[in-house]
């Protein structure tokens, strides 16, 4: 019910797959998916070690809601300890890969150890087998490696989990891709994976999911549809506009990050706008935007499908472009776009492309071109070490610099570091806008105070998804706060961090949370699985895997001194725009933050809140 | 009057509730493995297509059923699977020119769409309307029909 | 109108009741040489595997149907034709009188010219009678040995190894199922039996049968390759010949089996043939063929009723089409699977996993496939093939994967130009 409650245990290093029951009190206390996993993970593994090493382990896993008619239950999430910021990493990915793992019966996939020779896992319902990689889907693309696995195994409905060339050389934000252009993207998960030996997950399943009250389950998810379609936002911005609708939302309030956060509005924002992508183009007289496109179970359908124009000067002769893939989303066109000062729709629809095709976060990727064209500008780097003139704006920089992180060429090696690396080895770490050596998302901290707070408090490192009080602050869900204030903004991202632990474990997309609470998913939660699942518990269930990760970070080497934003947001004022003059006053909400964790003020955990949450 | 499943592949985001609802309408679990309808994917034009039975008037499957398995219900005109009498030959199956009569290997029968009785469930779950149950007038079952009579082997009546 | 049908199968039934539907009042008499009411030679091969009881094999289930449509059954052989007296002449001494006659008396098993068929224990699987002796034999433990790896005989040996044989099957050809299959499917069809405990002979004859003197397994049976194998059962199943014999000098023109225009009419006015006796021309060669398949039975025996009953009808060609379960690996064949002068075919083998897919074609028209482990949407095959789709850019597409055959269809039939897809 919900749960398979079956863990597929697969050991690289001595090739096995074994199949072992699902630790059912741990379900109980931690629900699914990210909050289960980091669980698995946090008992198993040490938490010093090395992301990249055989003992780093791996974990695919689903939620109970996933793979059910609940809209958005398609969702899997990737835990490991990540090699960017070597902090908890929990990556999260719709598409349709999540479903059909589930279909096939399991609730998760825990890897360990390496693999001598690189291999794919392929599993058809119960049967589970490690297959060689070589010469057949190694050093292919992550689109390559999709279409061959199909034919390989002459099924067209085979889910295709994997790693491009990215993930194979370890570009520490190497990402995995399923389903062609949906990605467990951020903290370097396809590095883990590569590291791993491990190339691609392939699975079919036709087992299904079942759930405890099929008739009560039903009704709450079609109450809960409704809510969803009756949303302004659910219902009509984000499939018509996607995330991208925040593009000059954002711009306008002041808080769109630009040339590496040298500014908070970017000139071309309406340029690579949502706006933008449905225009017809005066070249081919067609638009950017072919269609809207849903993953498993979502009524939603925010995700973005676009053609490059084939004349544009990154595609012109490449026809291999030209079909229609994953478009832009707000956080790739922010990062690839205004964090580099490049308004080429085109161009960054082409390095959004390789992103997806060789598996990189495009939020990470864009953000460590963005600090290479700022050491660029000061001289500190030249042509000589990038390869091409890079100044900020210049698109054929931005789409030669993918191209080489992806190939893993010339001075991609380097931006294959990430940023804090990168800045590191050229002597400018302050030139890394980063939070436990991961890149900032698309909203400036400085004009959307909350979000300083919630960065800087992430335990994946700088991340929206963490908590976005960006829906509080600018968009008024549920409530309308002011974004330019500290007041009350410990409380409120504690509340979006604890809330989104939920979400993240129950198989459903964060994105529902535009319209819904969890008020409205508790009750699908409730007659899908058994067991009490009050809205008490689901509080407390995101407050234990939120002081859980905590835990795990602290235990593997990070102090409240890494819960800070880099100079430059707290001490460069914002220069334009409704926050100008503003830096970031992180130091006003942090303390009472520690304080509403239960936290001590050097940011451990209590022992009283431990034995509240017991942990 | 009769009526149909109307599909508008334009406005299909691919979410796969259908499926869903199908497998669930069927065999009370959410397994689109099991579903009659199937959404199709192409990517390279980013588009979605929703398929299953049109319940066609020539019913290649119910003729080339050799056990009178496969039957016409009266009330909606849709041709139905009878489970208990079918042997599980396949030969509907391979009969199909529009290969939507599918073999399920739990069950060892067949499977096709059967209009969920007349309330179908695909339908009510698509959260675009690219699937509606309409009157047949309007489905352009017609164009579908002309374009199965081009394949038909078999007769046409010109009483 | 005096309709007369000489044979009760698929054919005959689907020709009656045509007829029936044509005019509540005409004369309608379908004869019939078994004593069960109308079944299924599909079926039997379930009957023997326990899933259904004889009753689930016949091929109308109420038991009034017949009475209800005033059909007459009438259980006899014919023994001979009489076109221009319009007679037929039945092996209980009585005739009937026809004004239109259907002749739709199917086939039968052809025994191997070899001695000792006559001995105990050698059956086809055929009749229901057949099936009956066959369960009785085939228990479990039992040695039985299969003459055979054709169609039929890869059908019944699901039932035979659900009913725990010990199976051994002998069969003349390089590969299980030869004239229905590619070598490559029957290559993997005989490897899967092998796996799944079968001893498969191919390129081997069955020379003799003897007694063996053993009790429990009573026959001995010789092999071209030298062995001797001592069994219980011998299951006759190399193949069928269309019942013609009785229409000699009837002037009604036959080769292998009785021909057959466009309408399903023989050369004699008035009289029709349908299903396995029935030679008619190919879908796509326009070769003269009997295609013994149930889909072609019922098409084949519309066409004639409705012609019989004066409307018009014709056959744009039979075409074969098969699907088998060989022990639970699916396979079918479509059209001309072996291919066409001129053609180019695509093959995709998966040996490890018994998938397989063959594909034929001529200019960027589908005109043939083989398939292995293909269960969903596979009658899109006979779609493309038989609508003459044209393929255009999806050819090279399929030529490169031809798993994909499902979208190729959609994108070529279903109206949007659908592109290749990367």
């Amino acid at each position: 019910m919900a749960w398979h409650k079956q863990v597929l245990r697969v050991n690289l290093s001595k090739g096995t797959c074994k199949a072992e029951p699902l630790n059912m009190k741990w379900v109980q206390d931690y629900l699914g998916q990210r909050g289960l996993a980091t669980k698995y993970l946090v008992e198993e593994i040490d938490p010093k070690v090395d992301p990249l090493s055989p003992d780093n382990k791996m974990i695919f896993v689903t939620g109970p809601l996933t793979g059910t008619m609940a809209s958005t239950g398609g969702r899997y999430s990737v835990v490991t300890k990540g090699p960017l910021t070597g902090a908890v990493a929990c990556s999260n990915s719709g598409g349709y890969f999540g479903a059909e793992l589930k279909m096939a019966g399991w609730d998760m996939i825990i890897f360990e150890g390496k693999s001598p020779k690189p291999v794919y896992l392929l599993i058809q319902n119960e049967k589970a087998e490690l297959l060689p990689a070589e010469n057949f889907i190694w050093g292919k693309s992550t689109w390559d490696t999709e279409e061959l696995l199909k034919k390989k195994h002459q099924d067209p409905l085979i889910r295709v989990s994997s790693i491009g060339r990215a993930g194979e050389n370890k570009v520490l934000f190497a990402a995995i891709v399923n389903d062609l252009h949906r990605a467990a993207g951020r903290s370097g998960v396809g590095a883990v994976m590569g590291s791993k030996n491990l190339k691609a997950v392939a699975v079919r399943g036709t087992k299904g999911v079942t759930v405890a009250n099929p008739k009560e389950f039903m009704k709450a998810t079609i109450a809960a549809k409704k809510v969803l379609a009756d949303s302004a936002v659910t219902g009509q911005g984000l499939p018509k506009f996607g995330t991208q609708v925040l593009m000059n939302v954002i711009n306008e309030i002041g808080a769109s990050p630009t040339r590496n956060h040298r500014d908070v509005q970017f000139e071309g924002a309406s340029k690579i706008s949502a706006e933008a992508m449905h225009e017809k183009r005066p070249t081919d007289g067609k638009a950017n935007l072919v269609t809207n496109q849903a993953c498993f179970g979502c009524t939603i359908a925010c995700g973005r499908i676009s053609k490059i124009d084939e004349t544009h000067w990154t595609v012109k002769n490449k026809p291999e472009y030209w079909g229609a893939s994953g478009g832009l989303e707000y956080e790739a066109a922010w990062a690839l776009g205004n964090d580099n000062g490049v308004d080429d729709l085109e161009a960054l629809t082409y390095a959004n492309f390789i992103c997806n095709e060789d598996g990189m976060d495009p939020i990470t990727f864009g953000a460590t071109v963005a600090a290479a064209m700022e050491l660029y500008e000061m001289g500190v780097i030249t042509e000589k070490d990038t390869g091409i003139k890079a100044p900020f704006g210049s698109a054929e920089a931005l789409c030669k610099f993918t191209e080489w992180t992806a190939h893993g060429e010339g001075f991609g090696k380097i931006l294959g570091l990430g940023s804090k690396r990168m800045c590191e080895k050229y002597g400018h770490p302050e030139l890394s806008m980063t939070v436990k050596g991961q890149e900032f998302p698309a909203y400036d901290s400085r004009g959307i105070q909350g979000m300083g707070l919630a960065y800087a408090t992430s335990n994946r490192g700088a991340c929206h998804l963490r908590g976005y009080t960006v829906a509080s602050e600018v968009m008024g869900i549920p409530v309308k706060t002011d974004p330019l204030t500290t007041d009350g903004k410990a409380g409120l991202v504690k509340a979006f961090q604890d809330a989104t632990a939920v979400v993240d474990s129950t198989g459903l997309c964060v994105f529902t949370t535009f319209a819904w609470t969890l008020n409205d998913i508790q009750p699908q939660l409730q007659t899908a699985c058994e067991g009490d699942w009050s809205l008490e518990k689901l509080n407390l269930v995101g407050e234990r895997i939120w002081n859980m990760e905590r835990e795990f970070n602290n235990a593997a080497g990070f102090t409240a001194k890494d819960d800070t934003l880099p100079k430059r947001l707290l001490t460069e004022a914002a220069k334009t725009g409704p926050a100008k003059g503003k830096v970031n006053e992180l130091g006003k909400m942090l303390p009472e933050y520690y304080k509403l964790r239960g936290w001590t003020p050097d940011g451990v955990p209590t022992k009283e809140t431990r034995q509240r949450l017991g942990l | 009057m009769q009526r149909s499943l109307l599909i508008n592949p334009d406005i299909c985001t691919g979410c796969l509730q259908c499926e869903m609802a199908c497998s669930f309408e069927h065999f009370g679990m959410i397994n689109p493995s099991k579903s009659v309808i199937k959404v199709f994917e192409f990517h390279h034009d980013g588009r979605k297509v929703p398929y299953t039975c049109t319940q066609c008037a020539e019913a290649w499957c119910l003729h080339a059923c050799p056990v009178e398995a496969i039957v016409i219900n009266k009330e909606t005109g849709a041709k139905v699977i009878l489970e208990d009498v079918c042997v599980g030959c396949k030969v509907c199956t391979i009969a199909c020119p529009f290969g939507t009569v599918n073999y399920n290997h739990d069950s060892g029968k067949v499977m096709k769409c059967d209009l969920c009785g007349g309330d179908p469930a695909c339908a009510l779950a698509c959260p675009t309307g690219a699937i509606t149950y309409v009157d047949s007038d309007w489905t352009g079952l017609e164009r579908m029909r002309q374009w199965a009579a081009k394949t038909d082997s078999r007769p046409k009546a010109q009483a | 109108m005096n309709y007369v049908i000489i044979g009760n199968g698929p054919a005959g039934v689907i020709a009656a009741e045509t007829l029936r539907q044509s005019d509540p009042q005409d004369s309608i008499v379908l004869i019939g040489d078994e004593l069960e009411p109308p079944y299924s030679r599909m079926a039997i091969p379930y009957l023997l595997m326990g899933d259904i009881q004889e009753a689930g094999t016949y091929l109308r289930k109420d038991a009034n149907h017949f009475r209800n449509l005033n059909i007459e059954l009438l259980v006899a052989r014919a023994d001979k034709v009489d076109p221009t007296n319009k007679k037929v002449f039945l092996n209980n001494g009585k005739t009937v009188n026809y004004d239109k006659l259907l002749i739709a008396s199917g086939s039968r098993p052809v025994a191997p010219p070899i001695t000792g068929m006559n001995l105990p224990g050698i059956y086809p699987c055929w009749t229901m009678e057949d099936s009956r002796h066959i369960m009785k034999l085939a228990k479990k433990g039992a040695r039985v040995l299969q003459m055979g790896a054709g169609f039929i005989g890869c059908i019944i040996l699901e039932a035979l190894a659900s009913r725990g044989v010990e199976l051994i099957v002998v069969e003349m050809g390089n590969r299980m199922v030869p004239r229905m299959m590619t070598e490559g499917a029957g290559g993997l069809i005989k490897k899967w039996c092998e796996k799944k405990g079968v001893k498969v002979f191919t390129s081997t004859k069955v020379e003799a049968i003897e007694k063996s003197g053993n009790s429990a397994n009573p026959l001995k049976v010789k092999l071209s390759n030298g062995e001797s194998l001592t069994v219980g059962l011998v299951i006759s199943a190399t193949g069928v010949r269309p019942n013609t014999e009785f229409l000699k000098g009837s002037g009604i023109v036959t080769d292998v089996g009785i021909k057959v225009d466009e309408t399903m009419q023989t050369n004699v006015p008035g009289v029709y043939a349908a299903g396995d006796v029935a030679q008619a021309q190919e879908f796509y060669t326009g070769a003269q063929m009997v295609n013994a398949i149930q889909p072609n039975a019922a098409d084949q025996a519309r066409i004639a009723a409705l012609n019989m009953a004066g409307k018009s009808a014709r056959s744009q060609g039979t075409m074969a089409i098969n699907v088998l379960n060989t022990l639970g690996l699916i396979s079918s064949s479509f059209g001309q699977w072996m291919g066409v002068a001129g053609g180019d075919h695509t093959e995709l083998v998966d040996e490890d996993n018994f998938r397989y897919m063959h594909l034929e074609f001529k200019d960027d028209i589908l005109v043939g496939a083989t398939s292995l482990g293909l269960t969903q949407h596979v009658g899109v095959i006979r779609g493309l093939i038989q609508g003459k789709i044209r393929l255009g850019e999806w050819k090279d597409l399929l030529l490169k994967d031809p798993t994909r055959i499902m979208e190729a269809y959609l994108a070529r039939t279903q109206g949007s130009n659908f592109k290749f897809a990367a």
